[in-house]
C-alpha cells in the first residue's frame, strides 16, 4: 500500500466548462487529460494524500490585493472566485496543519494579474497566489513569505503587486523577456526602493532543459531562500517549460518538474500556466503530486521523452553559471543597492505601460512610494485604462508605521473628487477596502 | 410470489411476498462455516407448504464473498499487469502470483509501448507449473483501449482454466482499483460458481425451479449466469438490502437518512427523492478499494447489543458486541437493557437488564433510570454525529465545473427512516433528538429481506467516444466501433442507451421495466493548434437503483 511521506493536500479544479474562447489555450479541454492520468493513477486513493472541494473566495479576499476597475465584478468570473478559492482551501489546509503541503490545481491561472486590474492580461484576471497569501497573512498573521515562480513566462503580476514589500521574496525563473511575453523580468529588476532585493529575476535562455533548470533551482533559488527563512514557500508552478510547449522554447521534462518540485520542497503549489494539455500536463501534474507526497516519480516519463534530443548545449549551461553569479550577487549586495537606489532624484515613482493583451487595454500608470525604513511604504497609484479620467489608487500596507499610515489616508481624504473617475482605499492595518467614487 | 433472503451476520432473514403484501417470515441462525446449509434451510422454510410454482422470483443476497474476503479465504489466481509510465505497478501488488509486464497505453488509449508477448507467455507457463487455474489481466488505461488487454487474455488462455479482463468490470478510470477488481472477481469466482450452480441444483429438487437472482451492493441484483462472470459485484450486499427496503417508506421529494440498527452496527444510506446516493467509484472491502458500483453507506460501531463499559470514569458504547443484551441471557450491559430499564418496550427480562446496569450506574454515580437514559442517549448522539459526517462527506464532494460548483446544492436531511431490530426504540429516542421526522420502517424487523426481493435490476455503461481517433468504446461490453467525424453527444447518448439495454436484459431485467439514466455527461472539444481536431464525448448512464414495478 502506497503511504505519502508528507501528507498532501490537493484541489483539483479543472473548470470544465469554462474557456476564455473556444480555441484559445485557456479552454475547456486543458485538465481534461491531466484529470484522466491522476484519476488512472488512482492519486487520490493514496493514504496521506486527501482531495479538498475549492471555497469560493470573497469579494473582500480580493480587495485585500487588488484595485478591480471599476470593480471585482467587471473584471472576474465565477471561475475566478473558484480558482483563487482553490489556492485559499490550501493554503488554509496547510495552516491548519490538516496537511502538511498542498497543491491547488486550478484555473484560470493569475500570476500576470497585477495589483491595479482594468481587464484580462496574459489569460490572468486576478492573481490567485496574492489572494491566498494575503489572506493568509490576515487569518493566521503569517508574516514572511517566499514565491518561487517556475512559470516560463515571467510572473510580472506577482513582481508588480509585491514590488515595495520587503516581506515577501518574489523569484521568478522563466524564459528570458527578450524571447517571450511578457518581455520583462531581467536582472536588473530588483524591487522597490523600499524592497531592493527582494524581487529576483532569473531570465534563462530558451532550450535550457532539466540540467540548466535543476541548476538554477540548486545554485541560485535554494541559497537565497535560506537566506531569506520564509514562513512559507509558495510556488507558482506553470508547466509551459515543458519541451513539447507549443506557446515557449524551453526543454523541461515531467521528471525535471518531478525533480525541481523535491528540491524546492514549497509548502503550497499551485497550478499556472502549461498548454501541452496532452503529452505534458498529465505527467507533470502526476509528477507534482508525487513529489509533493515525498513518493517515488522514477517511472514517470512522457511517451516520447528523449533525453539526447533535449539535453542543452554547453553554452546554454555557461550562461547559465554566469547569469547565477550576477543574480547572487545582486543578493547579496542588496542593501548597497538599496542606498544606490534611493539616492534617484525620483526614487519614489515609477511611470509604466501595462499592455492587457486579451482585452486590447493600455494602461498608463504613475506610481508614488513614501520612501521608508520602517515599513513597505504608502503607496500611491494613478492609473488610466478604458476611461478618460484616472482612477487613484492607494494602498497602505499591513504593517504600515504612522507615518505611511497618515500619508496613505492623506492622499485619499485630499484627492480630488473631480479629476478622478474612482477612487480607492486598501487600508491593509485594519482590512479595510474604502471606494470614494460616489462620495 | 417472491422470496427475499438476506444473509446477516449472526441470523439470515427470508420472506415470502405476494405483491406487496408480506405473507410470512422466517428467521434462522446463520452458519458462516456453512452458508449452503443455511440458505437452503432458509429457503426451505420460507415455502413450506406451499406450491413452489407460485413463486415467480428469489432474490438472495448472500455474504459469502465478503467471508471468503475476511477470512482470507482467496484461492491462489495470476494477475498480470501491465503499467507503463507513472506509479511503479509493483506497488498495487494484491497477491503472491503478480506479474508486471512491459507495455503500455496512453489517456487516450494509443500504445506507446508494444506488449512484452513474450514475458506473458512465461508467466502463463509460470502460472500452469504452480497448478493456478485462474488469472486476471490488467492494463493501464484499458477502459479507452483494450486490446493489450485481450492480447494479454489470449496470450495466457492455453494455460488456465479462465483470464478475467480488467476493463469488463467497469468502465471508470483508476488503475490500482481495476486490479484489485479484477483479482477479486478472479479469486472469488471458483467459490462463488460452484457455490450457486449447486444452490441451483438443490432448488430445483425441492421444485423451486425460478432462476435465482444475487443482490449486489449496489441495491439491484443479476441473475447467476451474470453473476458468475462478474461473482466479486455480490460482496457486501447486505447493507444495499436495507437500503432497499426503506425506499417505499422514503419521501417522493428531497433527501431522507437511512439507519438500520442492528446488533452490532448501524448502517446510514441517503436517499434523494427516494433514489439511493451512490458511492462515485465503488466499494472498499478492506484492504481492497474497488470500482464495485455500490450504494454509498456508512456503518458505525453502535447497535442494540453494542457492549456499555465504564473506561477511565467515562460511558463507552461499542464499537464491540459480546453477545445478546443481558435482557435475553448475555453477559454485559447495552443499549437494549437500557430500554427494557426505562421500560420502553422489548420483551427481555428485565430485572437481568437491571442488574447489568448496577455497576455502570455505581461507576457513573447515578441512579439506574438515570444511567439508563444516558446510555440510550448517548448511544443516539453516537449515531447523529455519524450521520453528521457522512452528510458532510456528501456535500464536500468535489465538483470539477463553475457551473455545479456556483449552483452546488447541499443535502441537508430533515426524513429519518429507520429499520432493524431495536428500530423502534432507537427512533422514539432520534426523534427528541433530531431535527426532523423520524419514522420507524414497516416490518422493520425484516424490510432488509423485502429490499432483496423487490429490488430490480441495476447495471452502468460507460461509453467514449473520440472523433479525432475516429472510434468509441464501451469497455465493459466488449465494444468497439468506427465513428464518423460528425459523431454527436446525442448520437453518444443513443447509443450508451442501447447498449445498457442489452446488458439489462442479460442481466435479467424485466424488458417492460427498464428506467436508464444518464449519471454523467461530457463532451470536449480537441484544439490542436487552432484546429478543431475532434470530439472527445465520455457518457455513463444506469440502470437505477430502485423498486419492480407492482405488477410484477
Ligand atoms: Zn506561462
Ligand atoms: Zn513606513
Amino acid at each position: 500500500m502506497l503511504q505519502a511521506k508528507k501528507k498532501t493536500g490537493l484541489v483539483f479544479f479543472p473548470a470544465f466548462d469554462w474557456a476564455i474562447s473556444p480555441t484559445h489555450p485557456e479552454r475547456e479541454e486543458r485538465l481534461l487529460y491531466t484529470q484522466d492520468q491522476v484519476f488512472e493513477e488512482g492519486l487520490l486513493d493514496i493514504d496521506g494524500i486527501v482531495e479538498f472541494k475549492p471555497d469560493l473566495v470573497t469579494i473582500n479576499d480580493v480587495q485585500r490585493v487588488h484595485f478591480c476597475v471599476p470593480d471585482p465584478w467587471a473584471v472576474m468570473t465565477e471561475s475566478h472566485f473558484i480558482s483563487a478559492g482553490g489556492a485559499k482551501t490550501i493554503g488554509m489546509a496547510v495552516m491548519d496543519g490538516k496537511v502538511e503541503r498542498g497543491f491547488a490545481l486550478v484555473r484560470p491561472p493569475g500570476h500576470h494579474a497585477c495589483r491595479v486590474v482594468h481587464g484580462t492580461r496574459g489569460f490572468c484576471n486576478v492573481n490567485i497566489e496574492a489572494i491566498m497569501i494575503e489572506y493568509l497573512r490576515r487569518a493566521y498573521g503569517v508574516e514572511r513569505v517566499a514565491i518561487v515562480d517556475t512559470d516560463c513566462h515571467h510572473g510580472d503580476g506577482t513582481q508588480d503587486i509585491y514590488w515595495h514589500d520587503p516581506h515577501t521574496l518574489f523569484i521568478s525563473m522563466h524564459q528570458d523577456g527578450r524571447t517571450l511575453y511578457p518581455g520583462t523580468g531581467f536582472v536588473q529588476e530588483m524591487g522597490g526602493p523600499n524592497a531592493i532585493g527582494t524581487t529576483i529575476n532569473i531570465p534563462l535562455p530558451p532550450h535550457t532543459s532539466d540540467e540548466g533548470y535543476l541548476y538554477a533551482t540548486k545554485e541560485i533559488v535554494l541559497p537565497i531562500l535560506a537566506d531569506f527563512k520564509p514562513q512559507l514557500i509558495i510556488n507558482s508552478a506553470g508547466q509551459d517549460n515543458h519541451y513539447s510547449d507549443p506557446i515557449t522554447n524551453m526543454n523541461i521534462s515531467a521528471q525535471g518538474y518531478a525533480a525541481l518540485t523535491t528540491l524546492l520542497q514549497a509548502d503550497i503549489a499551485v497550478l499556472e500556466g502549461g498548454y501541452a494539455i496532452e503529452g505534458a500536463l498529465p505527467y507533470i501534474n502526476t509528477g507534482i503530486i508525487l513529489a509533493m507526497a515525498g513518493l517515488d516519480y522514477n517511472r514517470l516519463r512522457e511517451p516520447d521523452f528523449d533525453a539526447e534530443r533535449y539535453r542543452q548545449s554547453r553554452d546554454i549551461t555557461e550562461h547559465i553559471e554566469l547569469l547565477g553569479e550576477k543574480v547572487l550577487k545582486i543578493w547579496r549586495q542588496r542593501e548597497l543597492l538599496a542606498e544606490t537606489a534611493r539616492a534617484k532624484s525620483y526614487p519614489d515613482q515609477r511611470n509604466r505601460h501595462i499592455y492587457y493583451d486579451q482585452d486590447g487595454i493600455h494602461e498608463q500608470q504613475n506610481e508614488m512610494i513614501r520612501i521608508c525604513d520602517d515599513c513597505g511604504g504608502a503607496l500611491r497609484i494613478e492609473s488610466t485604462a478604458v476611461r478618460p479620467k484616472p482612477i487613484l489608487a492607494v494602498h497602505i500596507p499591513v504593517n504600515a508605521c504612522p507615518a505611511c499610515l497618515d500619508q496613505g489616508h492623506q492622499w485619499y481624504e485630499t484627492a480630488d473628487r473631480n479629476k478622478f473617475a474612482d477612487i480607492f482605499l486598501q487600508d491593509r492595518t485594519t482590512d479595510r477596502y474604502l471606494s470614494g467614487a460616489k462620495k | 410470489m417472491i422470496i427475499g433472503l438476506d444473509v446477516g451476520g449472526t441470523h439470515t432473514d427470508v420472506i415470502l411476498l405476494h405483491g406487496r403484501q408480506l405473507v410470512r417470515e422466517v428467521k434462522i441462525a446463520t452458519d458462516a462455516d456453512n452458508l449452503f446449509q443455511t440458505l437452503l434451510a432458509g429457503l426451505g422454510a420460507v415455502i413450506e407448504g406451499i406450491d413452489p410454482k407460485s413463486i415467480r422470483r428469489a432474490v438472495l443476497s448472500t455474504t459469502l464473498a465478503t467471508n471468503l474476503v475476511a477470512q482470507q479465504k482467496l484461492p491462489d489466481v495470476g494477475m498480470v499487469v501491465a503499467g507503463g509510465p507513472g506509479i511503479d505497478p509493483r506497488h498495487f501488488r494484491t497477491n503472491p502470483f503478480y506479474y508486471t509486464v512491459d507495455g503500455a497505453q496512453d489517456h487516450r488509449g494509443r500504445e506507446i509501448q508494444a506488449l512484452d508477448e513474450y514475458q506473458v507467455q512465461s508467466i502463463g507457463k509460470d502460472l500452469k507449473r504452480h497448478g493456478i487455474r485462474y488469472a486476471g489481466v490488467v492494463s493501464k488505461f484499458s477502459v479507452r483501449n483494450t486490446a493489450q488487454e485481450e492480447k494479454m487474455a489470449a496470450l495466457l488462455q492455453p494455460y488456465v482454466e479462465r483470464v478475467f479482463m480488467g476493463h469488463l468490470f467497469s468502465g471508470n478510470l483508476n488503475f490500482p482499483r481495476r486490479i484489485a477488481t479484477t483479482y477479486l472477481n478472479c479469486a472469488v469466482y471458483p467459490v462463488h460458481k460452484m457455490f450457486f450452480e449447486a444452490m441451483q441444483k438443490a432448488l430445483t429438487q425441492k421444485g423451486l425451479t425460478v432462476p435465482i437472482r444475487i443482490l449486489r451492493p449496489d441495491g439491484g441484483n443479476m441473475n447467476i449466469e451474470s453473476s458468475v462472470n462478474h461473482p466479486a459485484q455480490t460482496i457486501l450486499s447486505g447493507p444495499s438490502a436495507s437500503v432497499m427496503g426503506a425506499i417505499s417508506s422514503a419521501p417522493a421529494q428531497g433527501s431522507c437518512l437511512v439507519l438500520d440498527i442492528g446488533g452490532t452496527t448501524t448502517d446510514m444510506a441517503v436517499l434523494i427523492d427516494k433514489d439511493p446516493l451512490l458511492e462515485p467509484l465503488g466499494i472498499e472491502v478492506s484492504p481492497y478499494k474497488t470500482l464495485i458500483r455500490a450504494l454509498l453507506t456508512q456503518s458505525i460501531g453502535i447497535g442494540g447489543d453494542s457492549s456499555v463499559r465504564i473506561r477511565d470514569g467515562k460511558l463507552t458504547i461499542g464499537p464491540d458486541r459480546t453477545g445478546r443484551a443481558m435482557a435475553y441471557g448475555g453477559s454485559a450491559p447495552t443499549p437494549t437493557d437500557a430500554f427494557h430499564v426505562l421500560g420502553r418496550g422489548g420483551s427481555g427480562d428485565v430485572s437481568r437488564s437491571r442488574t447489568g446496569l448496577e455497576p455502570v450506574a455505581q461507576a457513573l454515580g447515578l441512579n439506574l433510570e438515570q444511567t439508563a437514559e444516558l446510555i440510550f442517549t448517548s448511544a443516539c448522539r453516537t449515531i447523529l454525529e455519524g450521520a453528521g459526517k457522512m452528510i458532510e462527506a456528501i456535500n464536500s464532494k468535489p465538483v470539477y465545473t463553475v457551473h455545479e460548483l456556483w449552483e452546488g446544492s447541499r443535502i441537508d436531511p430533515k426524513h429519518m427512516l429507520v429499520l432493524g431490530g431495536p428500530a423502534p426504540q432507537f427512533a422514539a429516542q432520534l426523534q427528541t433528538m433530531f431535527d426532523g421526522k423520524v419514522e420507524v420502517v414497516p416490518n422493520y424487523q425484516v424490510a432488509n429481506a423485502i429490499g432483496c426481493a423487490l429490488a430490480r435490476t441495476t447495471c452502468e455503461v460507460t461509453l467514449f467516444a473520440d472523433t479525432a481517433l475516429g472510434r468509441a468504446t464501451a469497455p465493459s461490453e466488449g465494444f468497439r466501433q468506427a465513428i464518423p467525424p460528425g459523431f454527436t453527444l446525442n448520437n453518444a447518448r443513443d447509443l450508451t442507451d442501447e447498449l445498457l439495454r442489452k446488458k439489462a436484459i442479460l442481466r435479467g431485467a424485466d424488458p417492460e421495466d427498464i428506467e436508464t439514466e444518464i449519471l454523467e455527461e461530457s463532451q470536449f472539444n480537441m484544439i490542436r493548434g487552432f484546429q478543431t481536431i475532434g470530439k472527445n464525448i465520455r457518457v455513463r448512464m444506469q440502470l437505477k437503483p430502485g423498486l419492480i414495478s407492482e405488477d410484477d
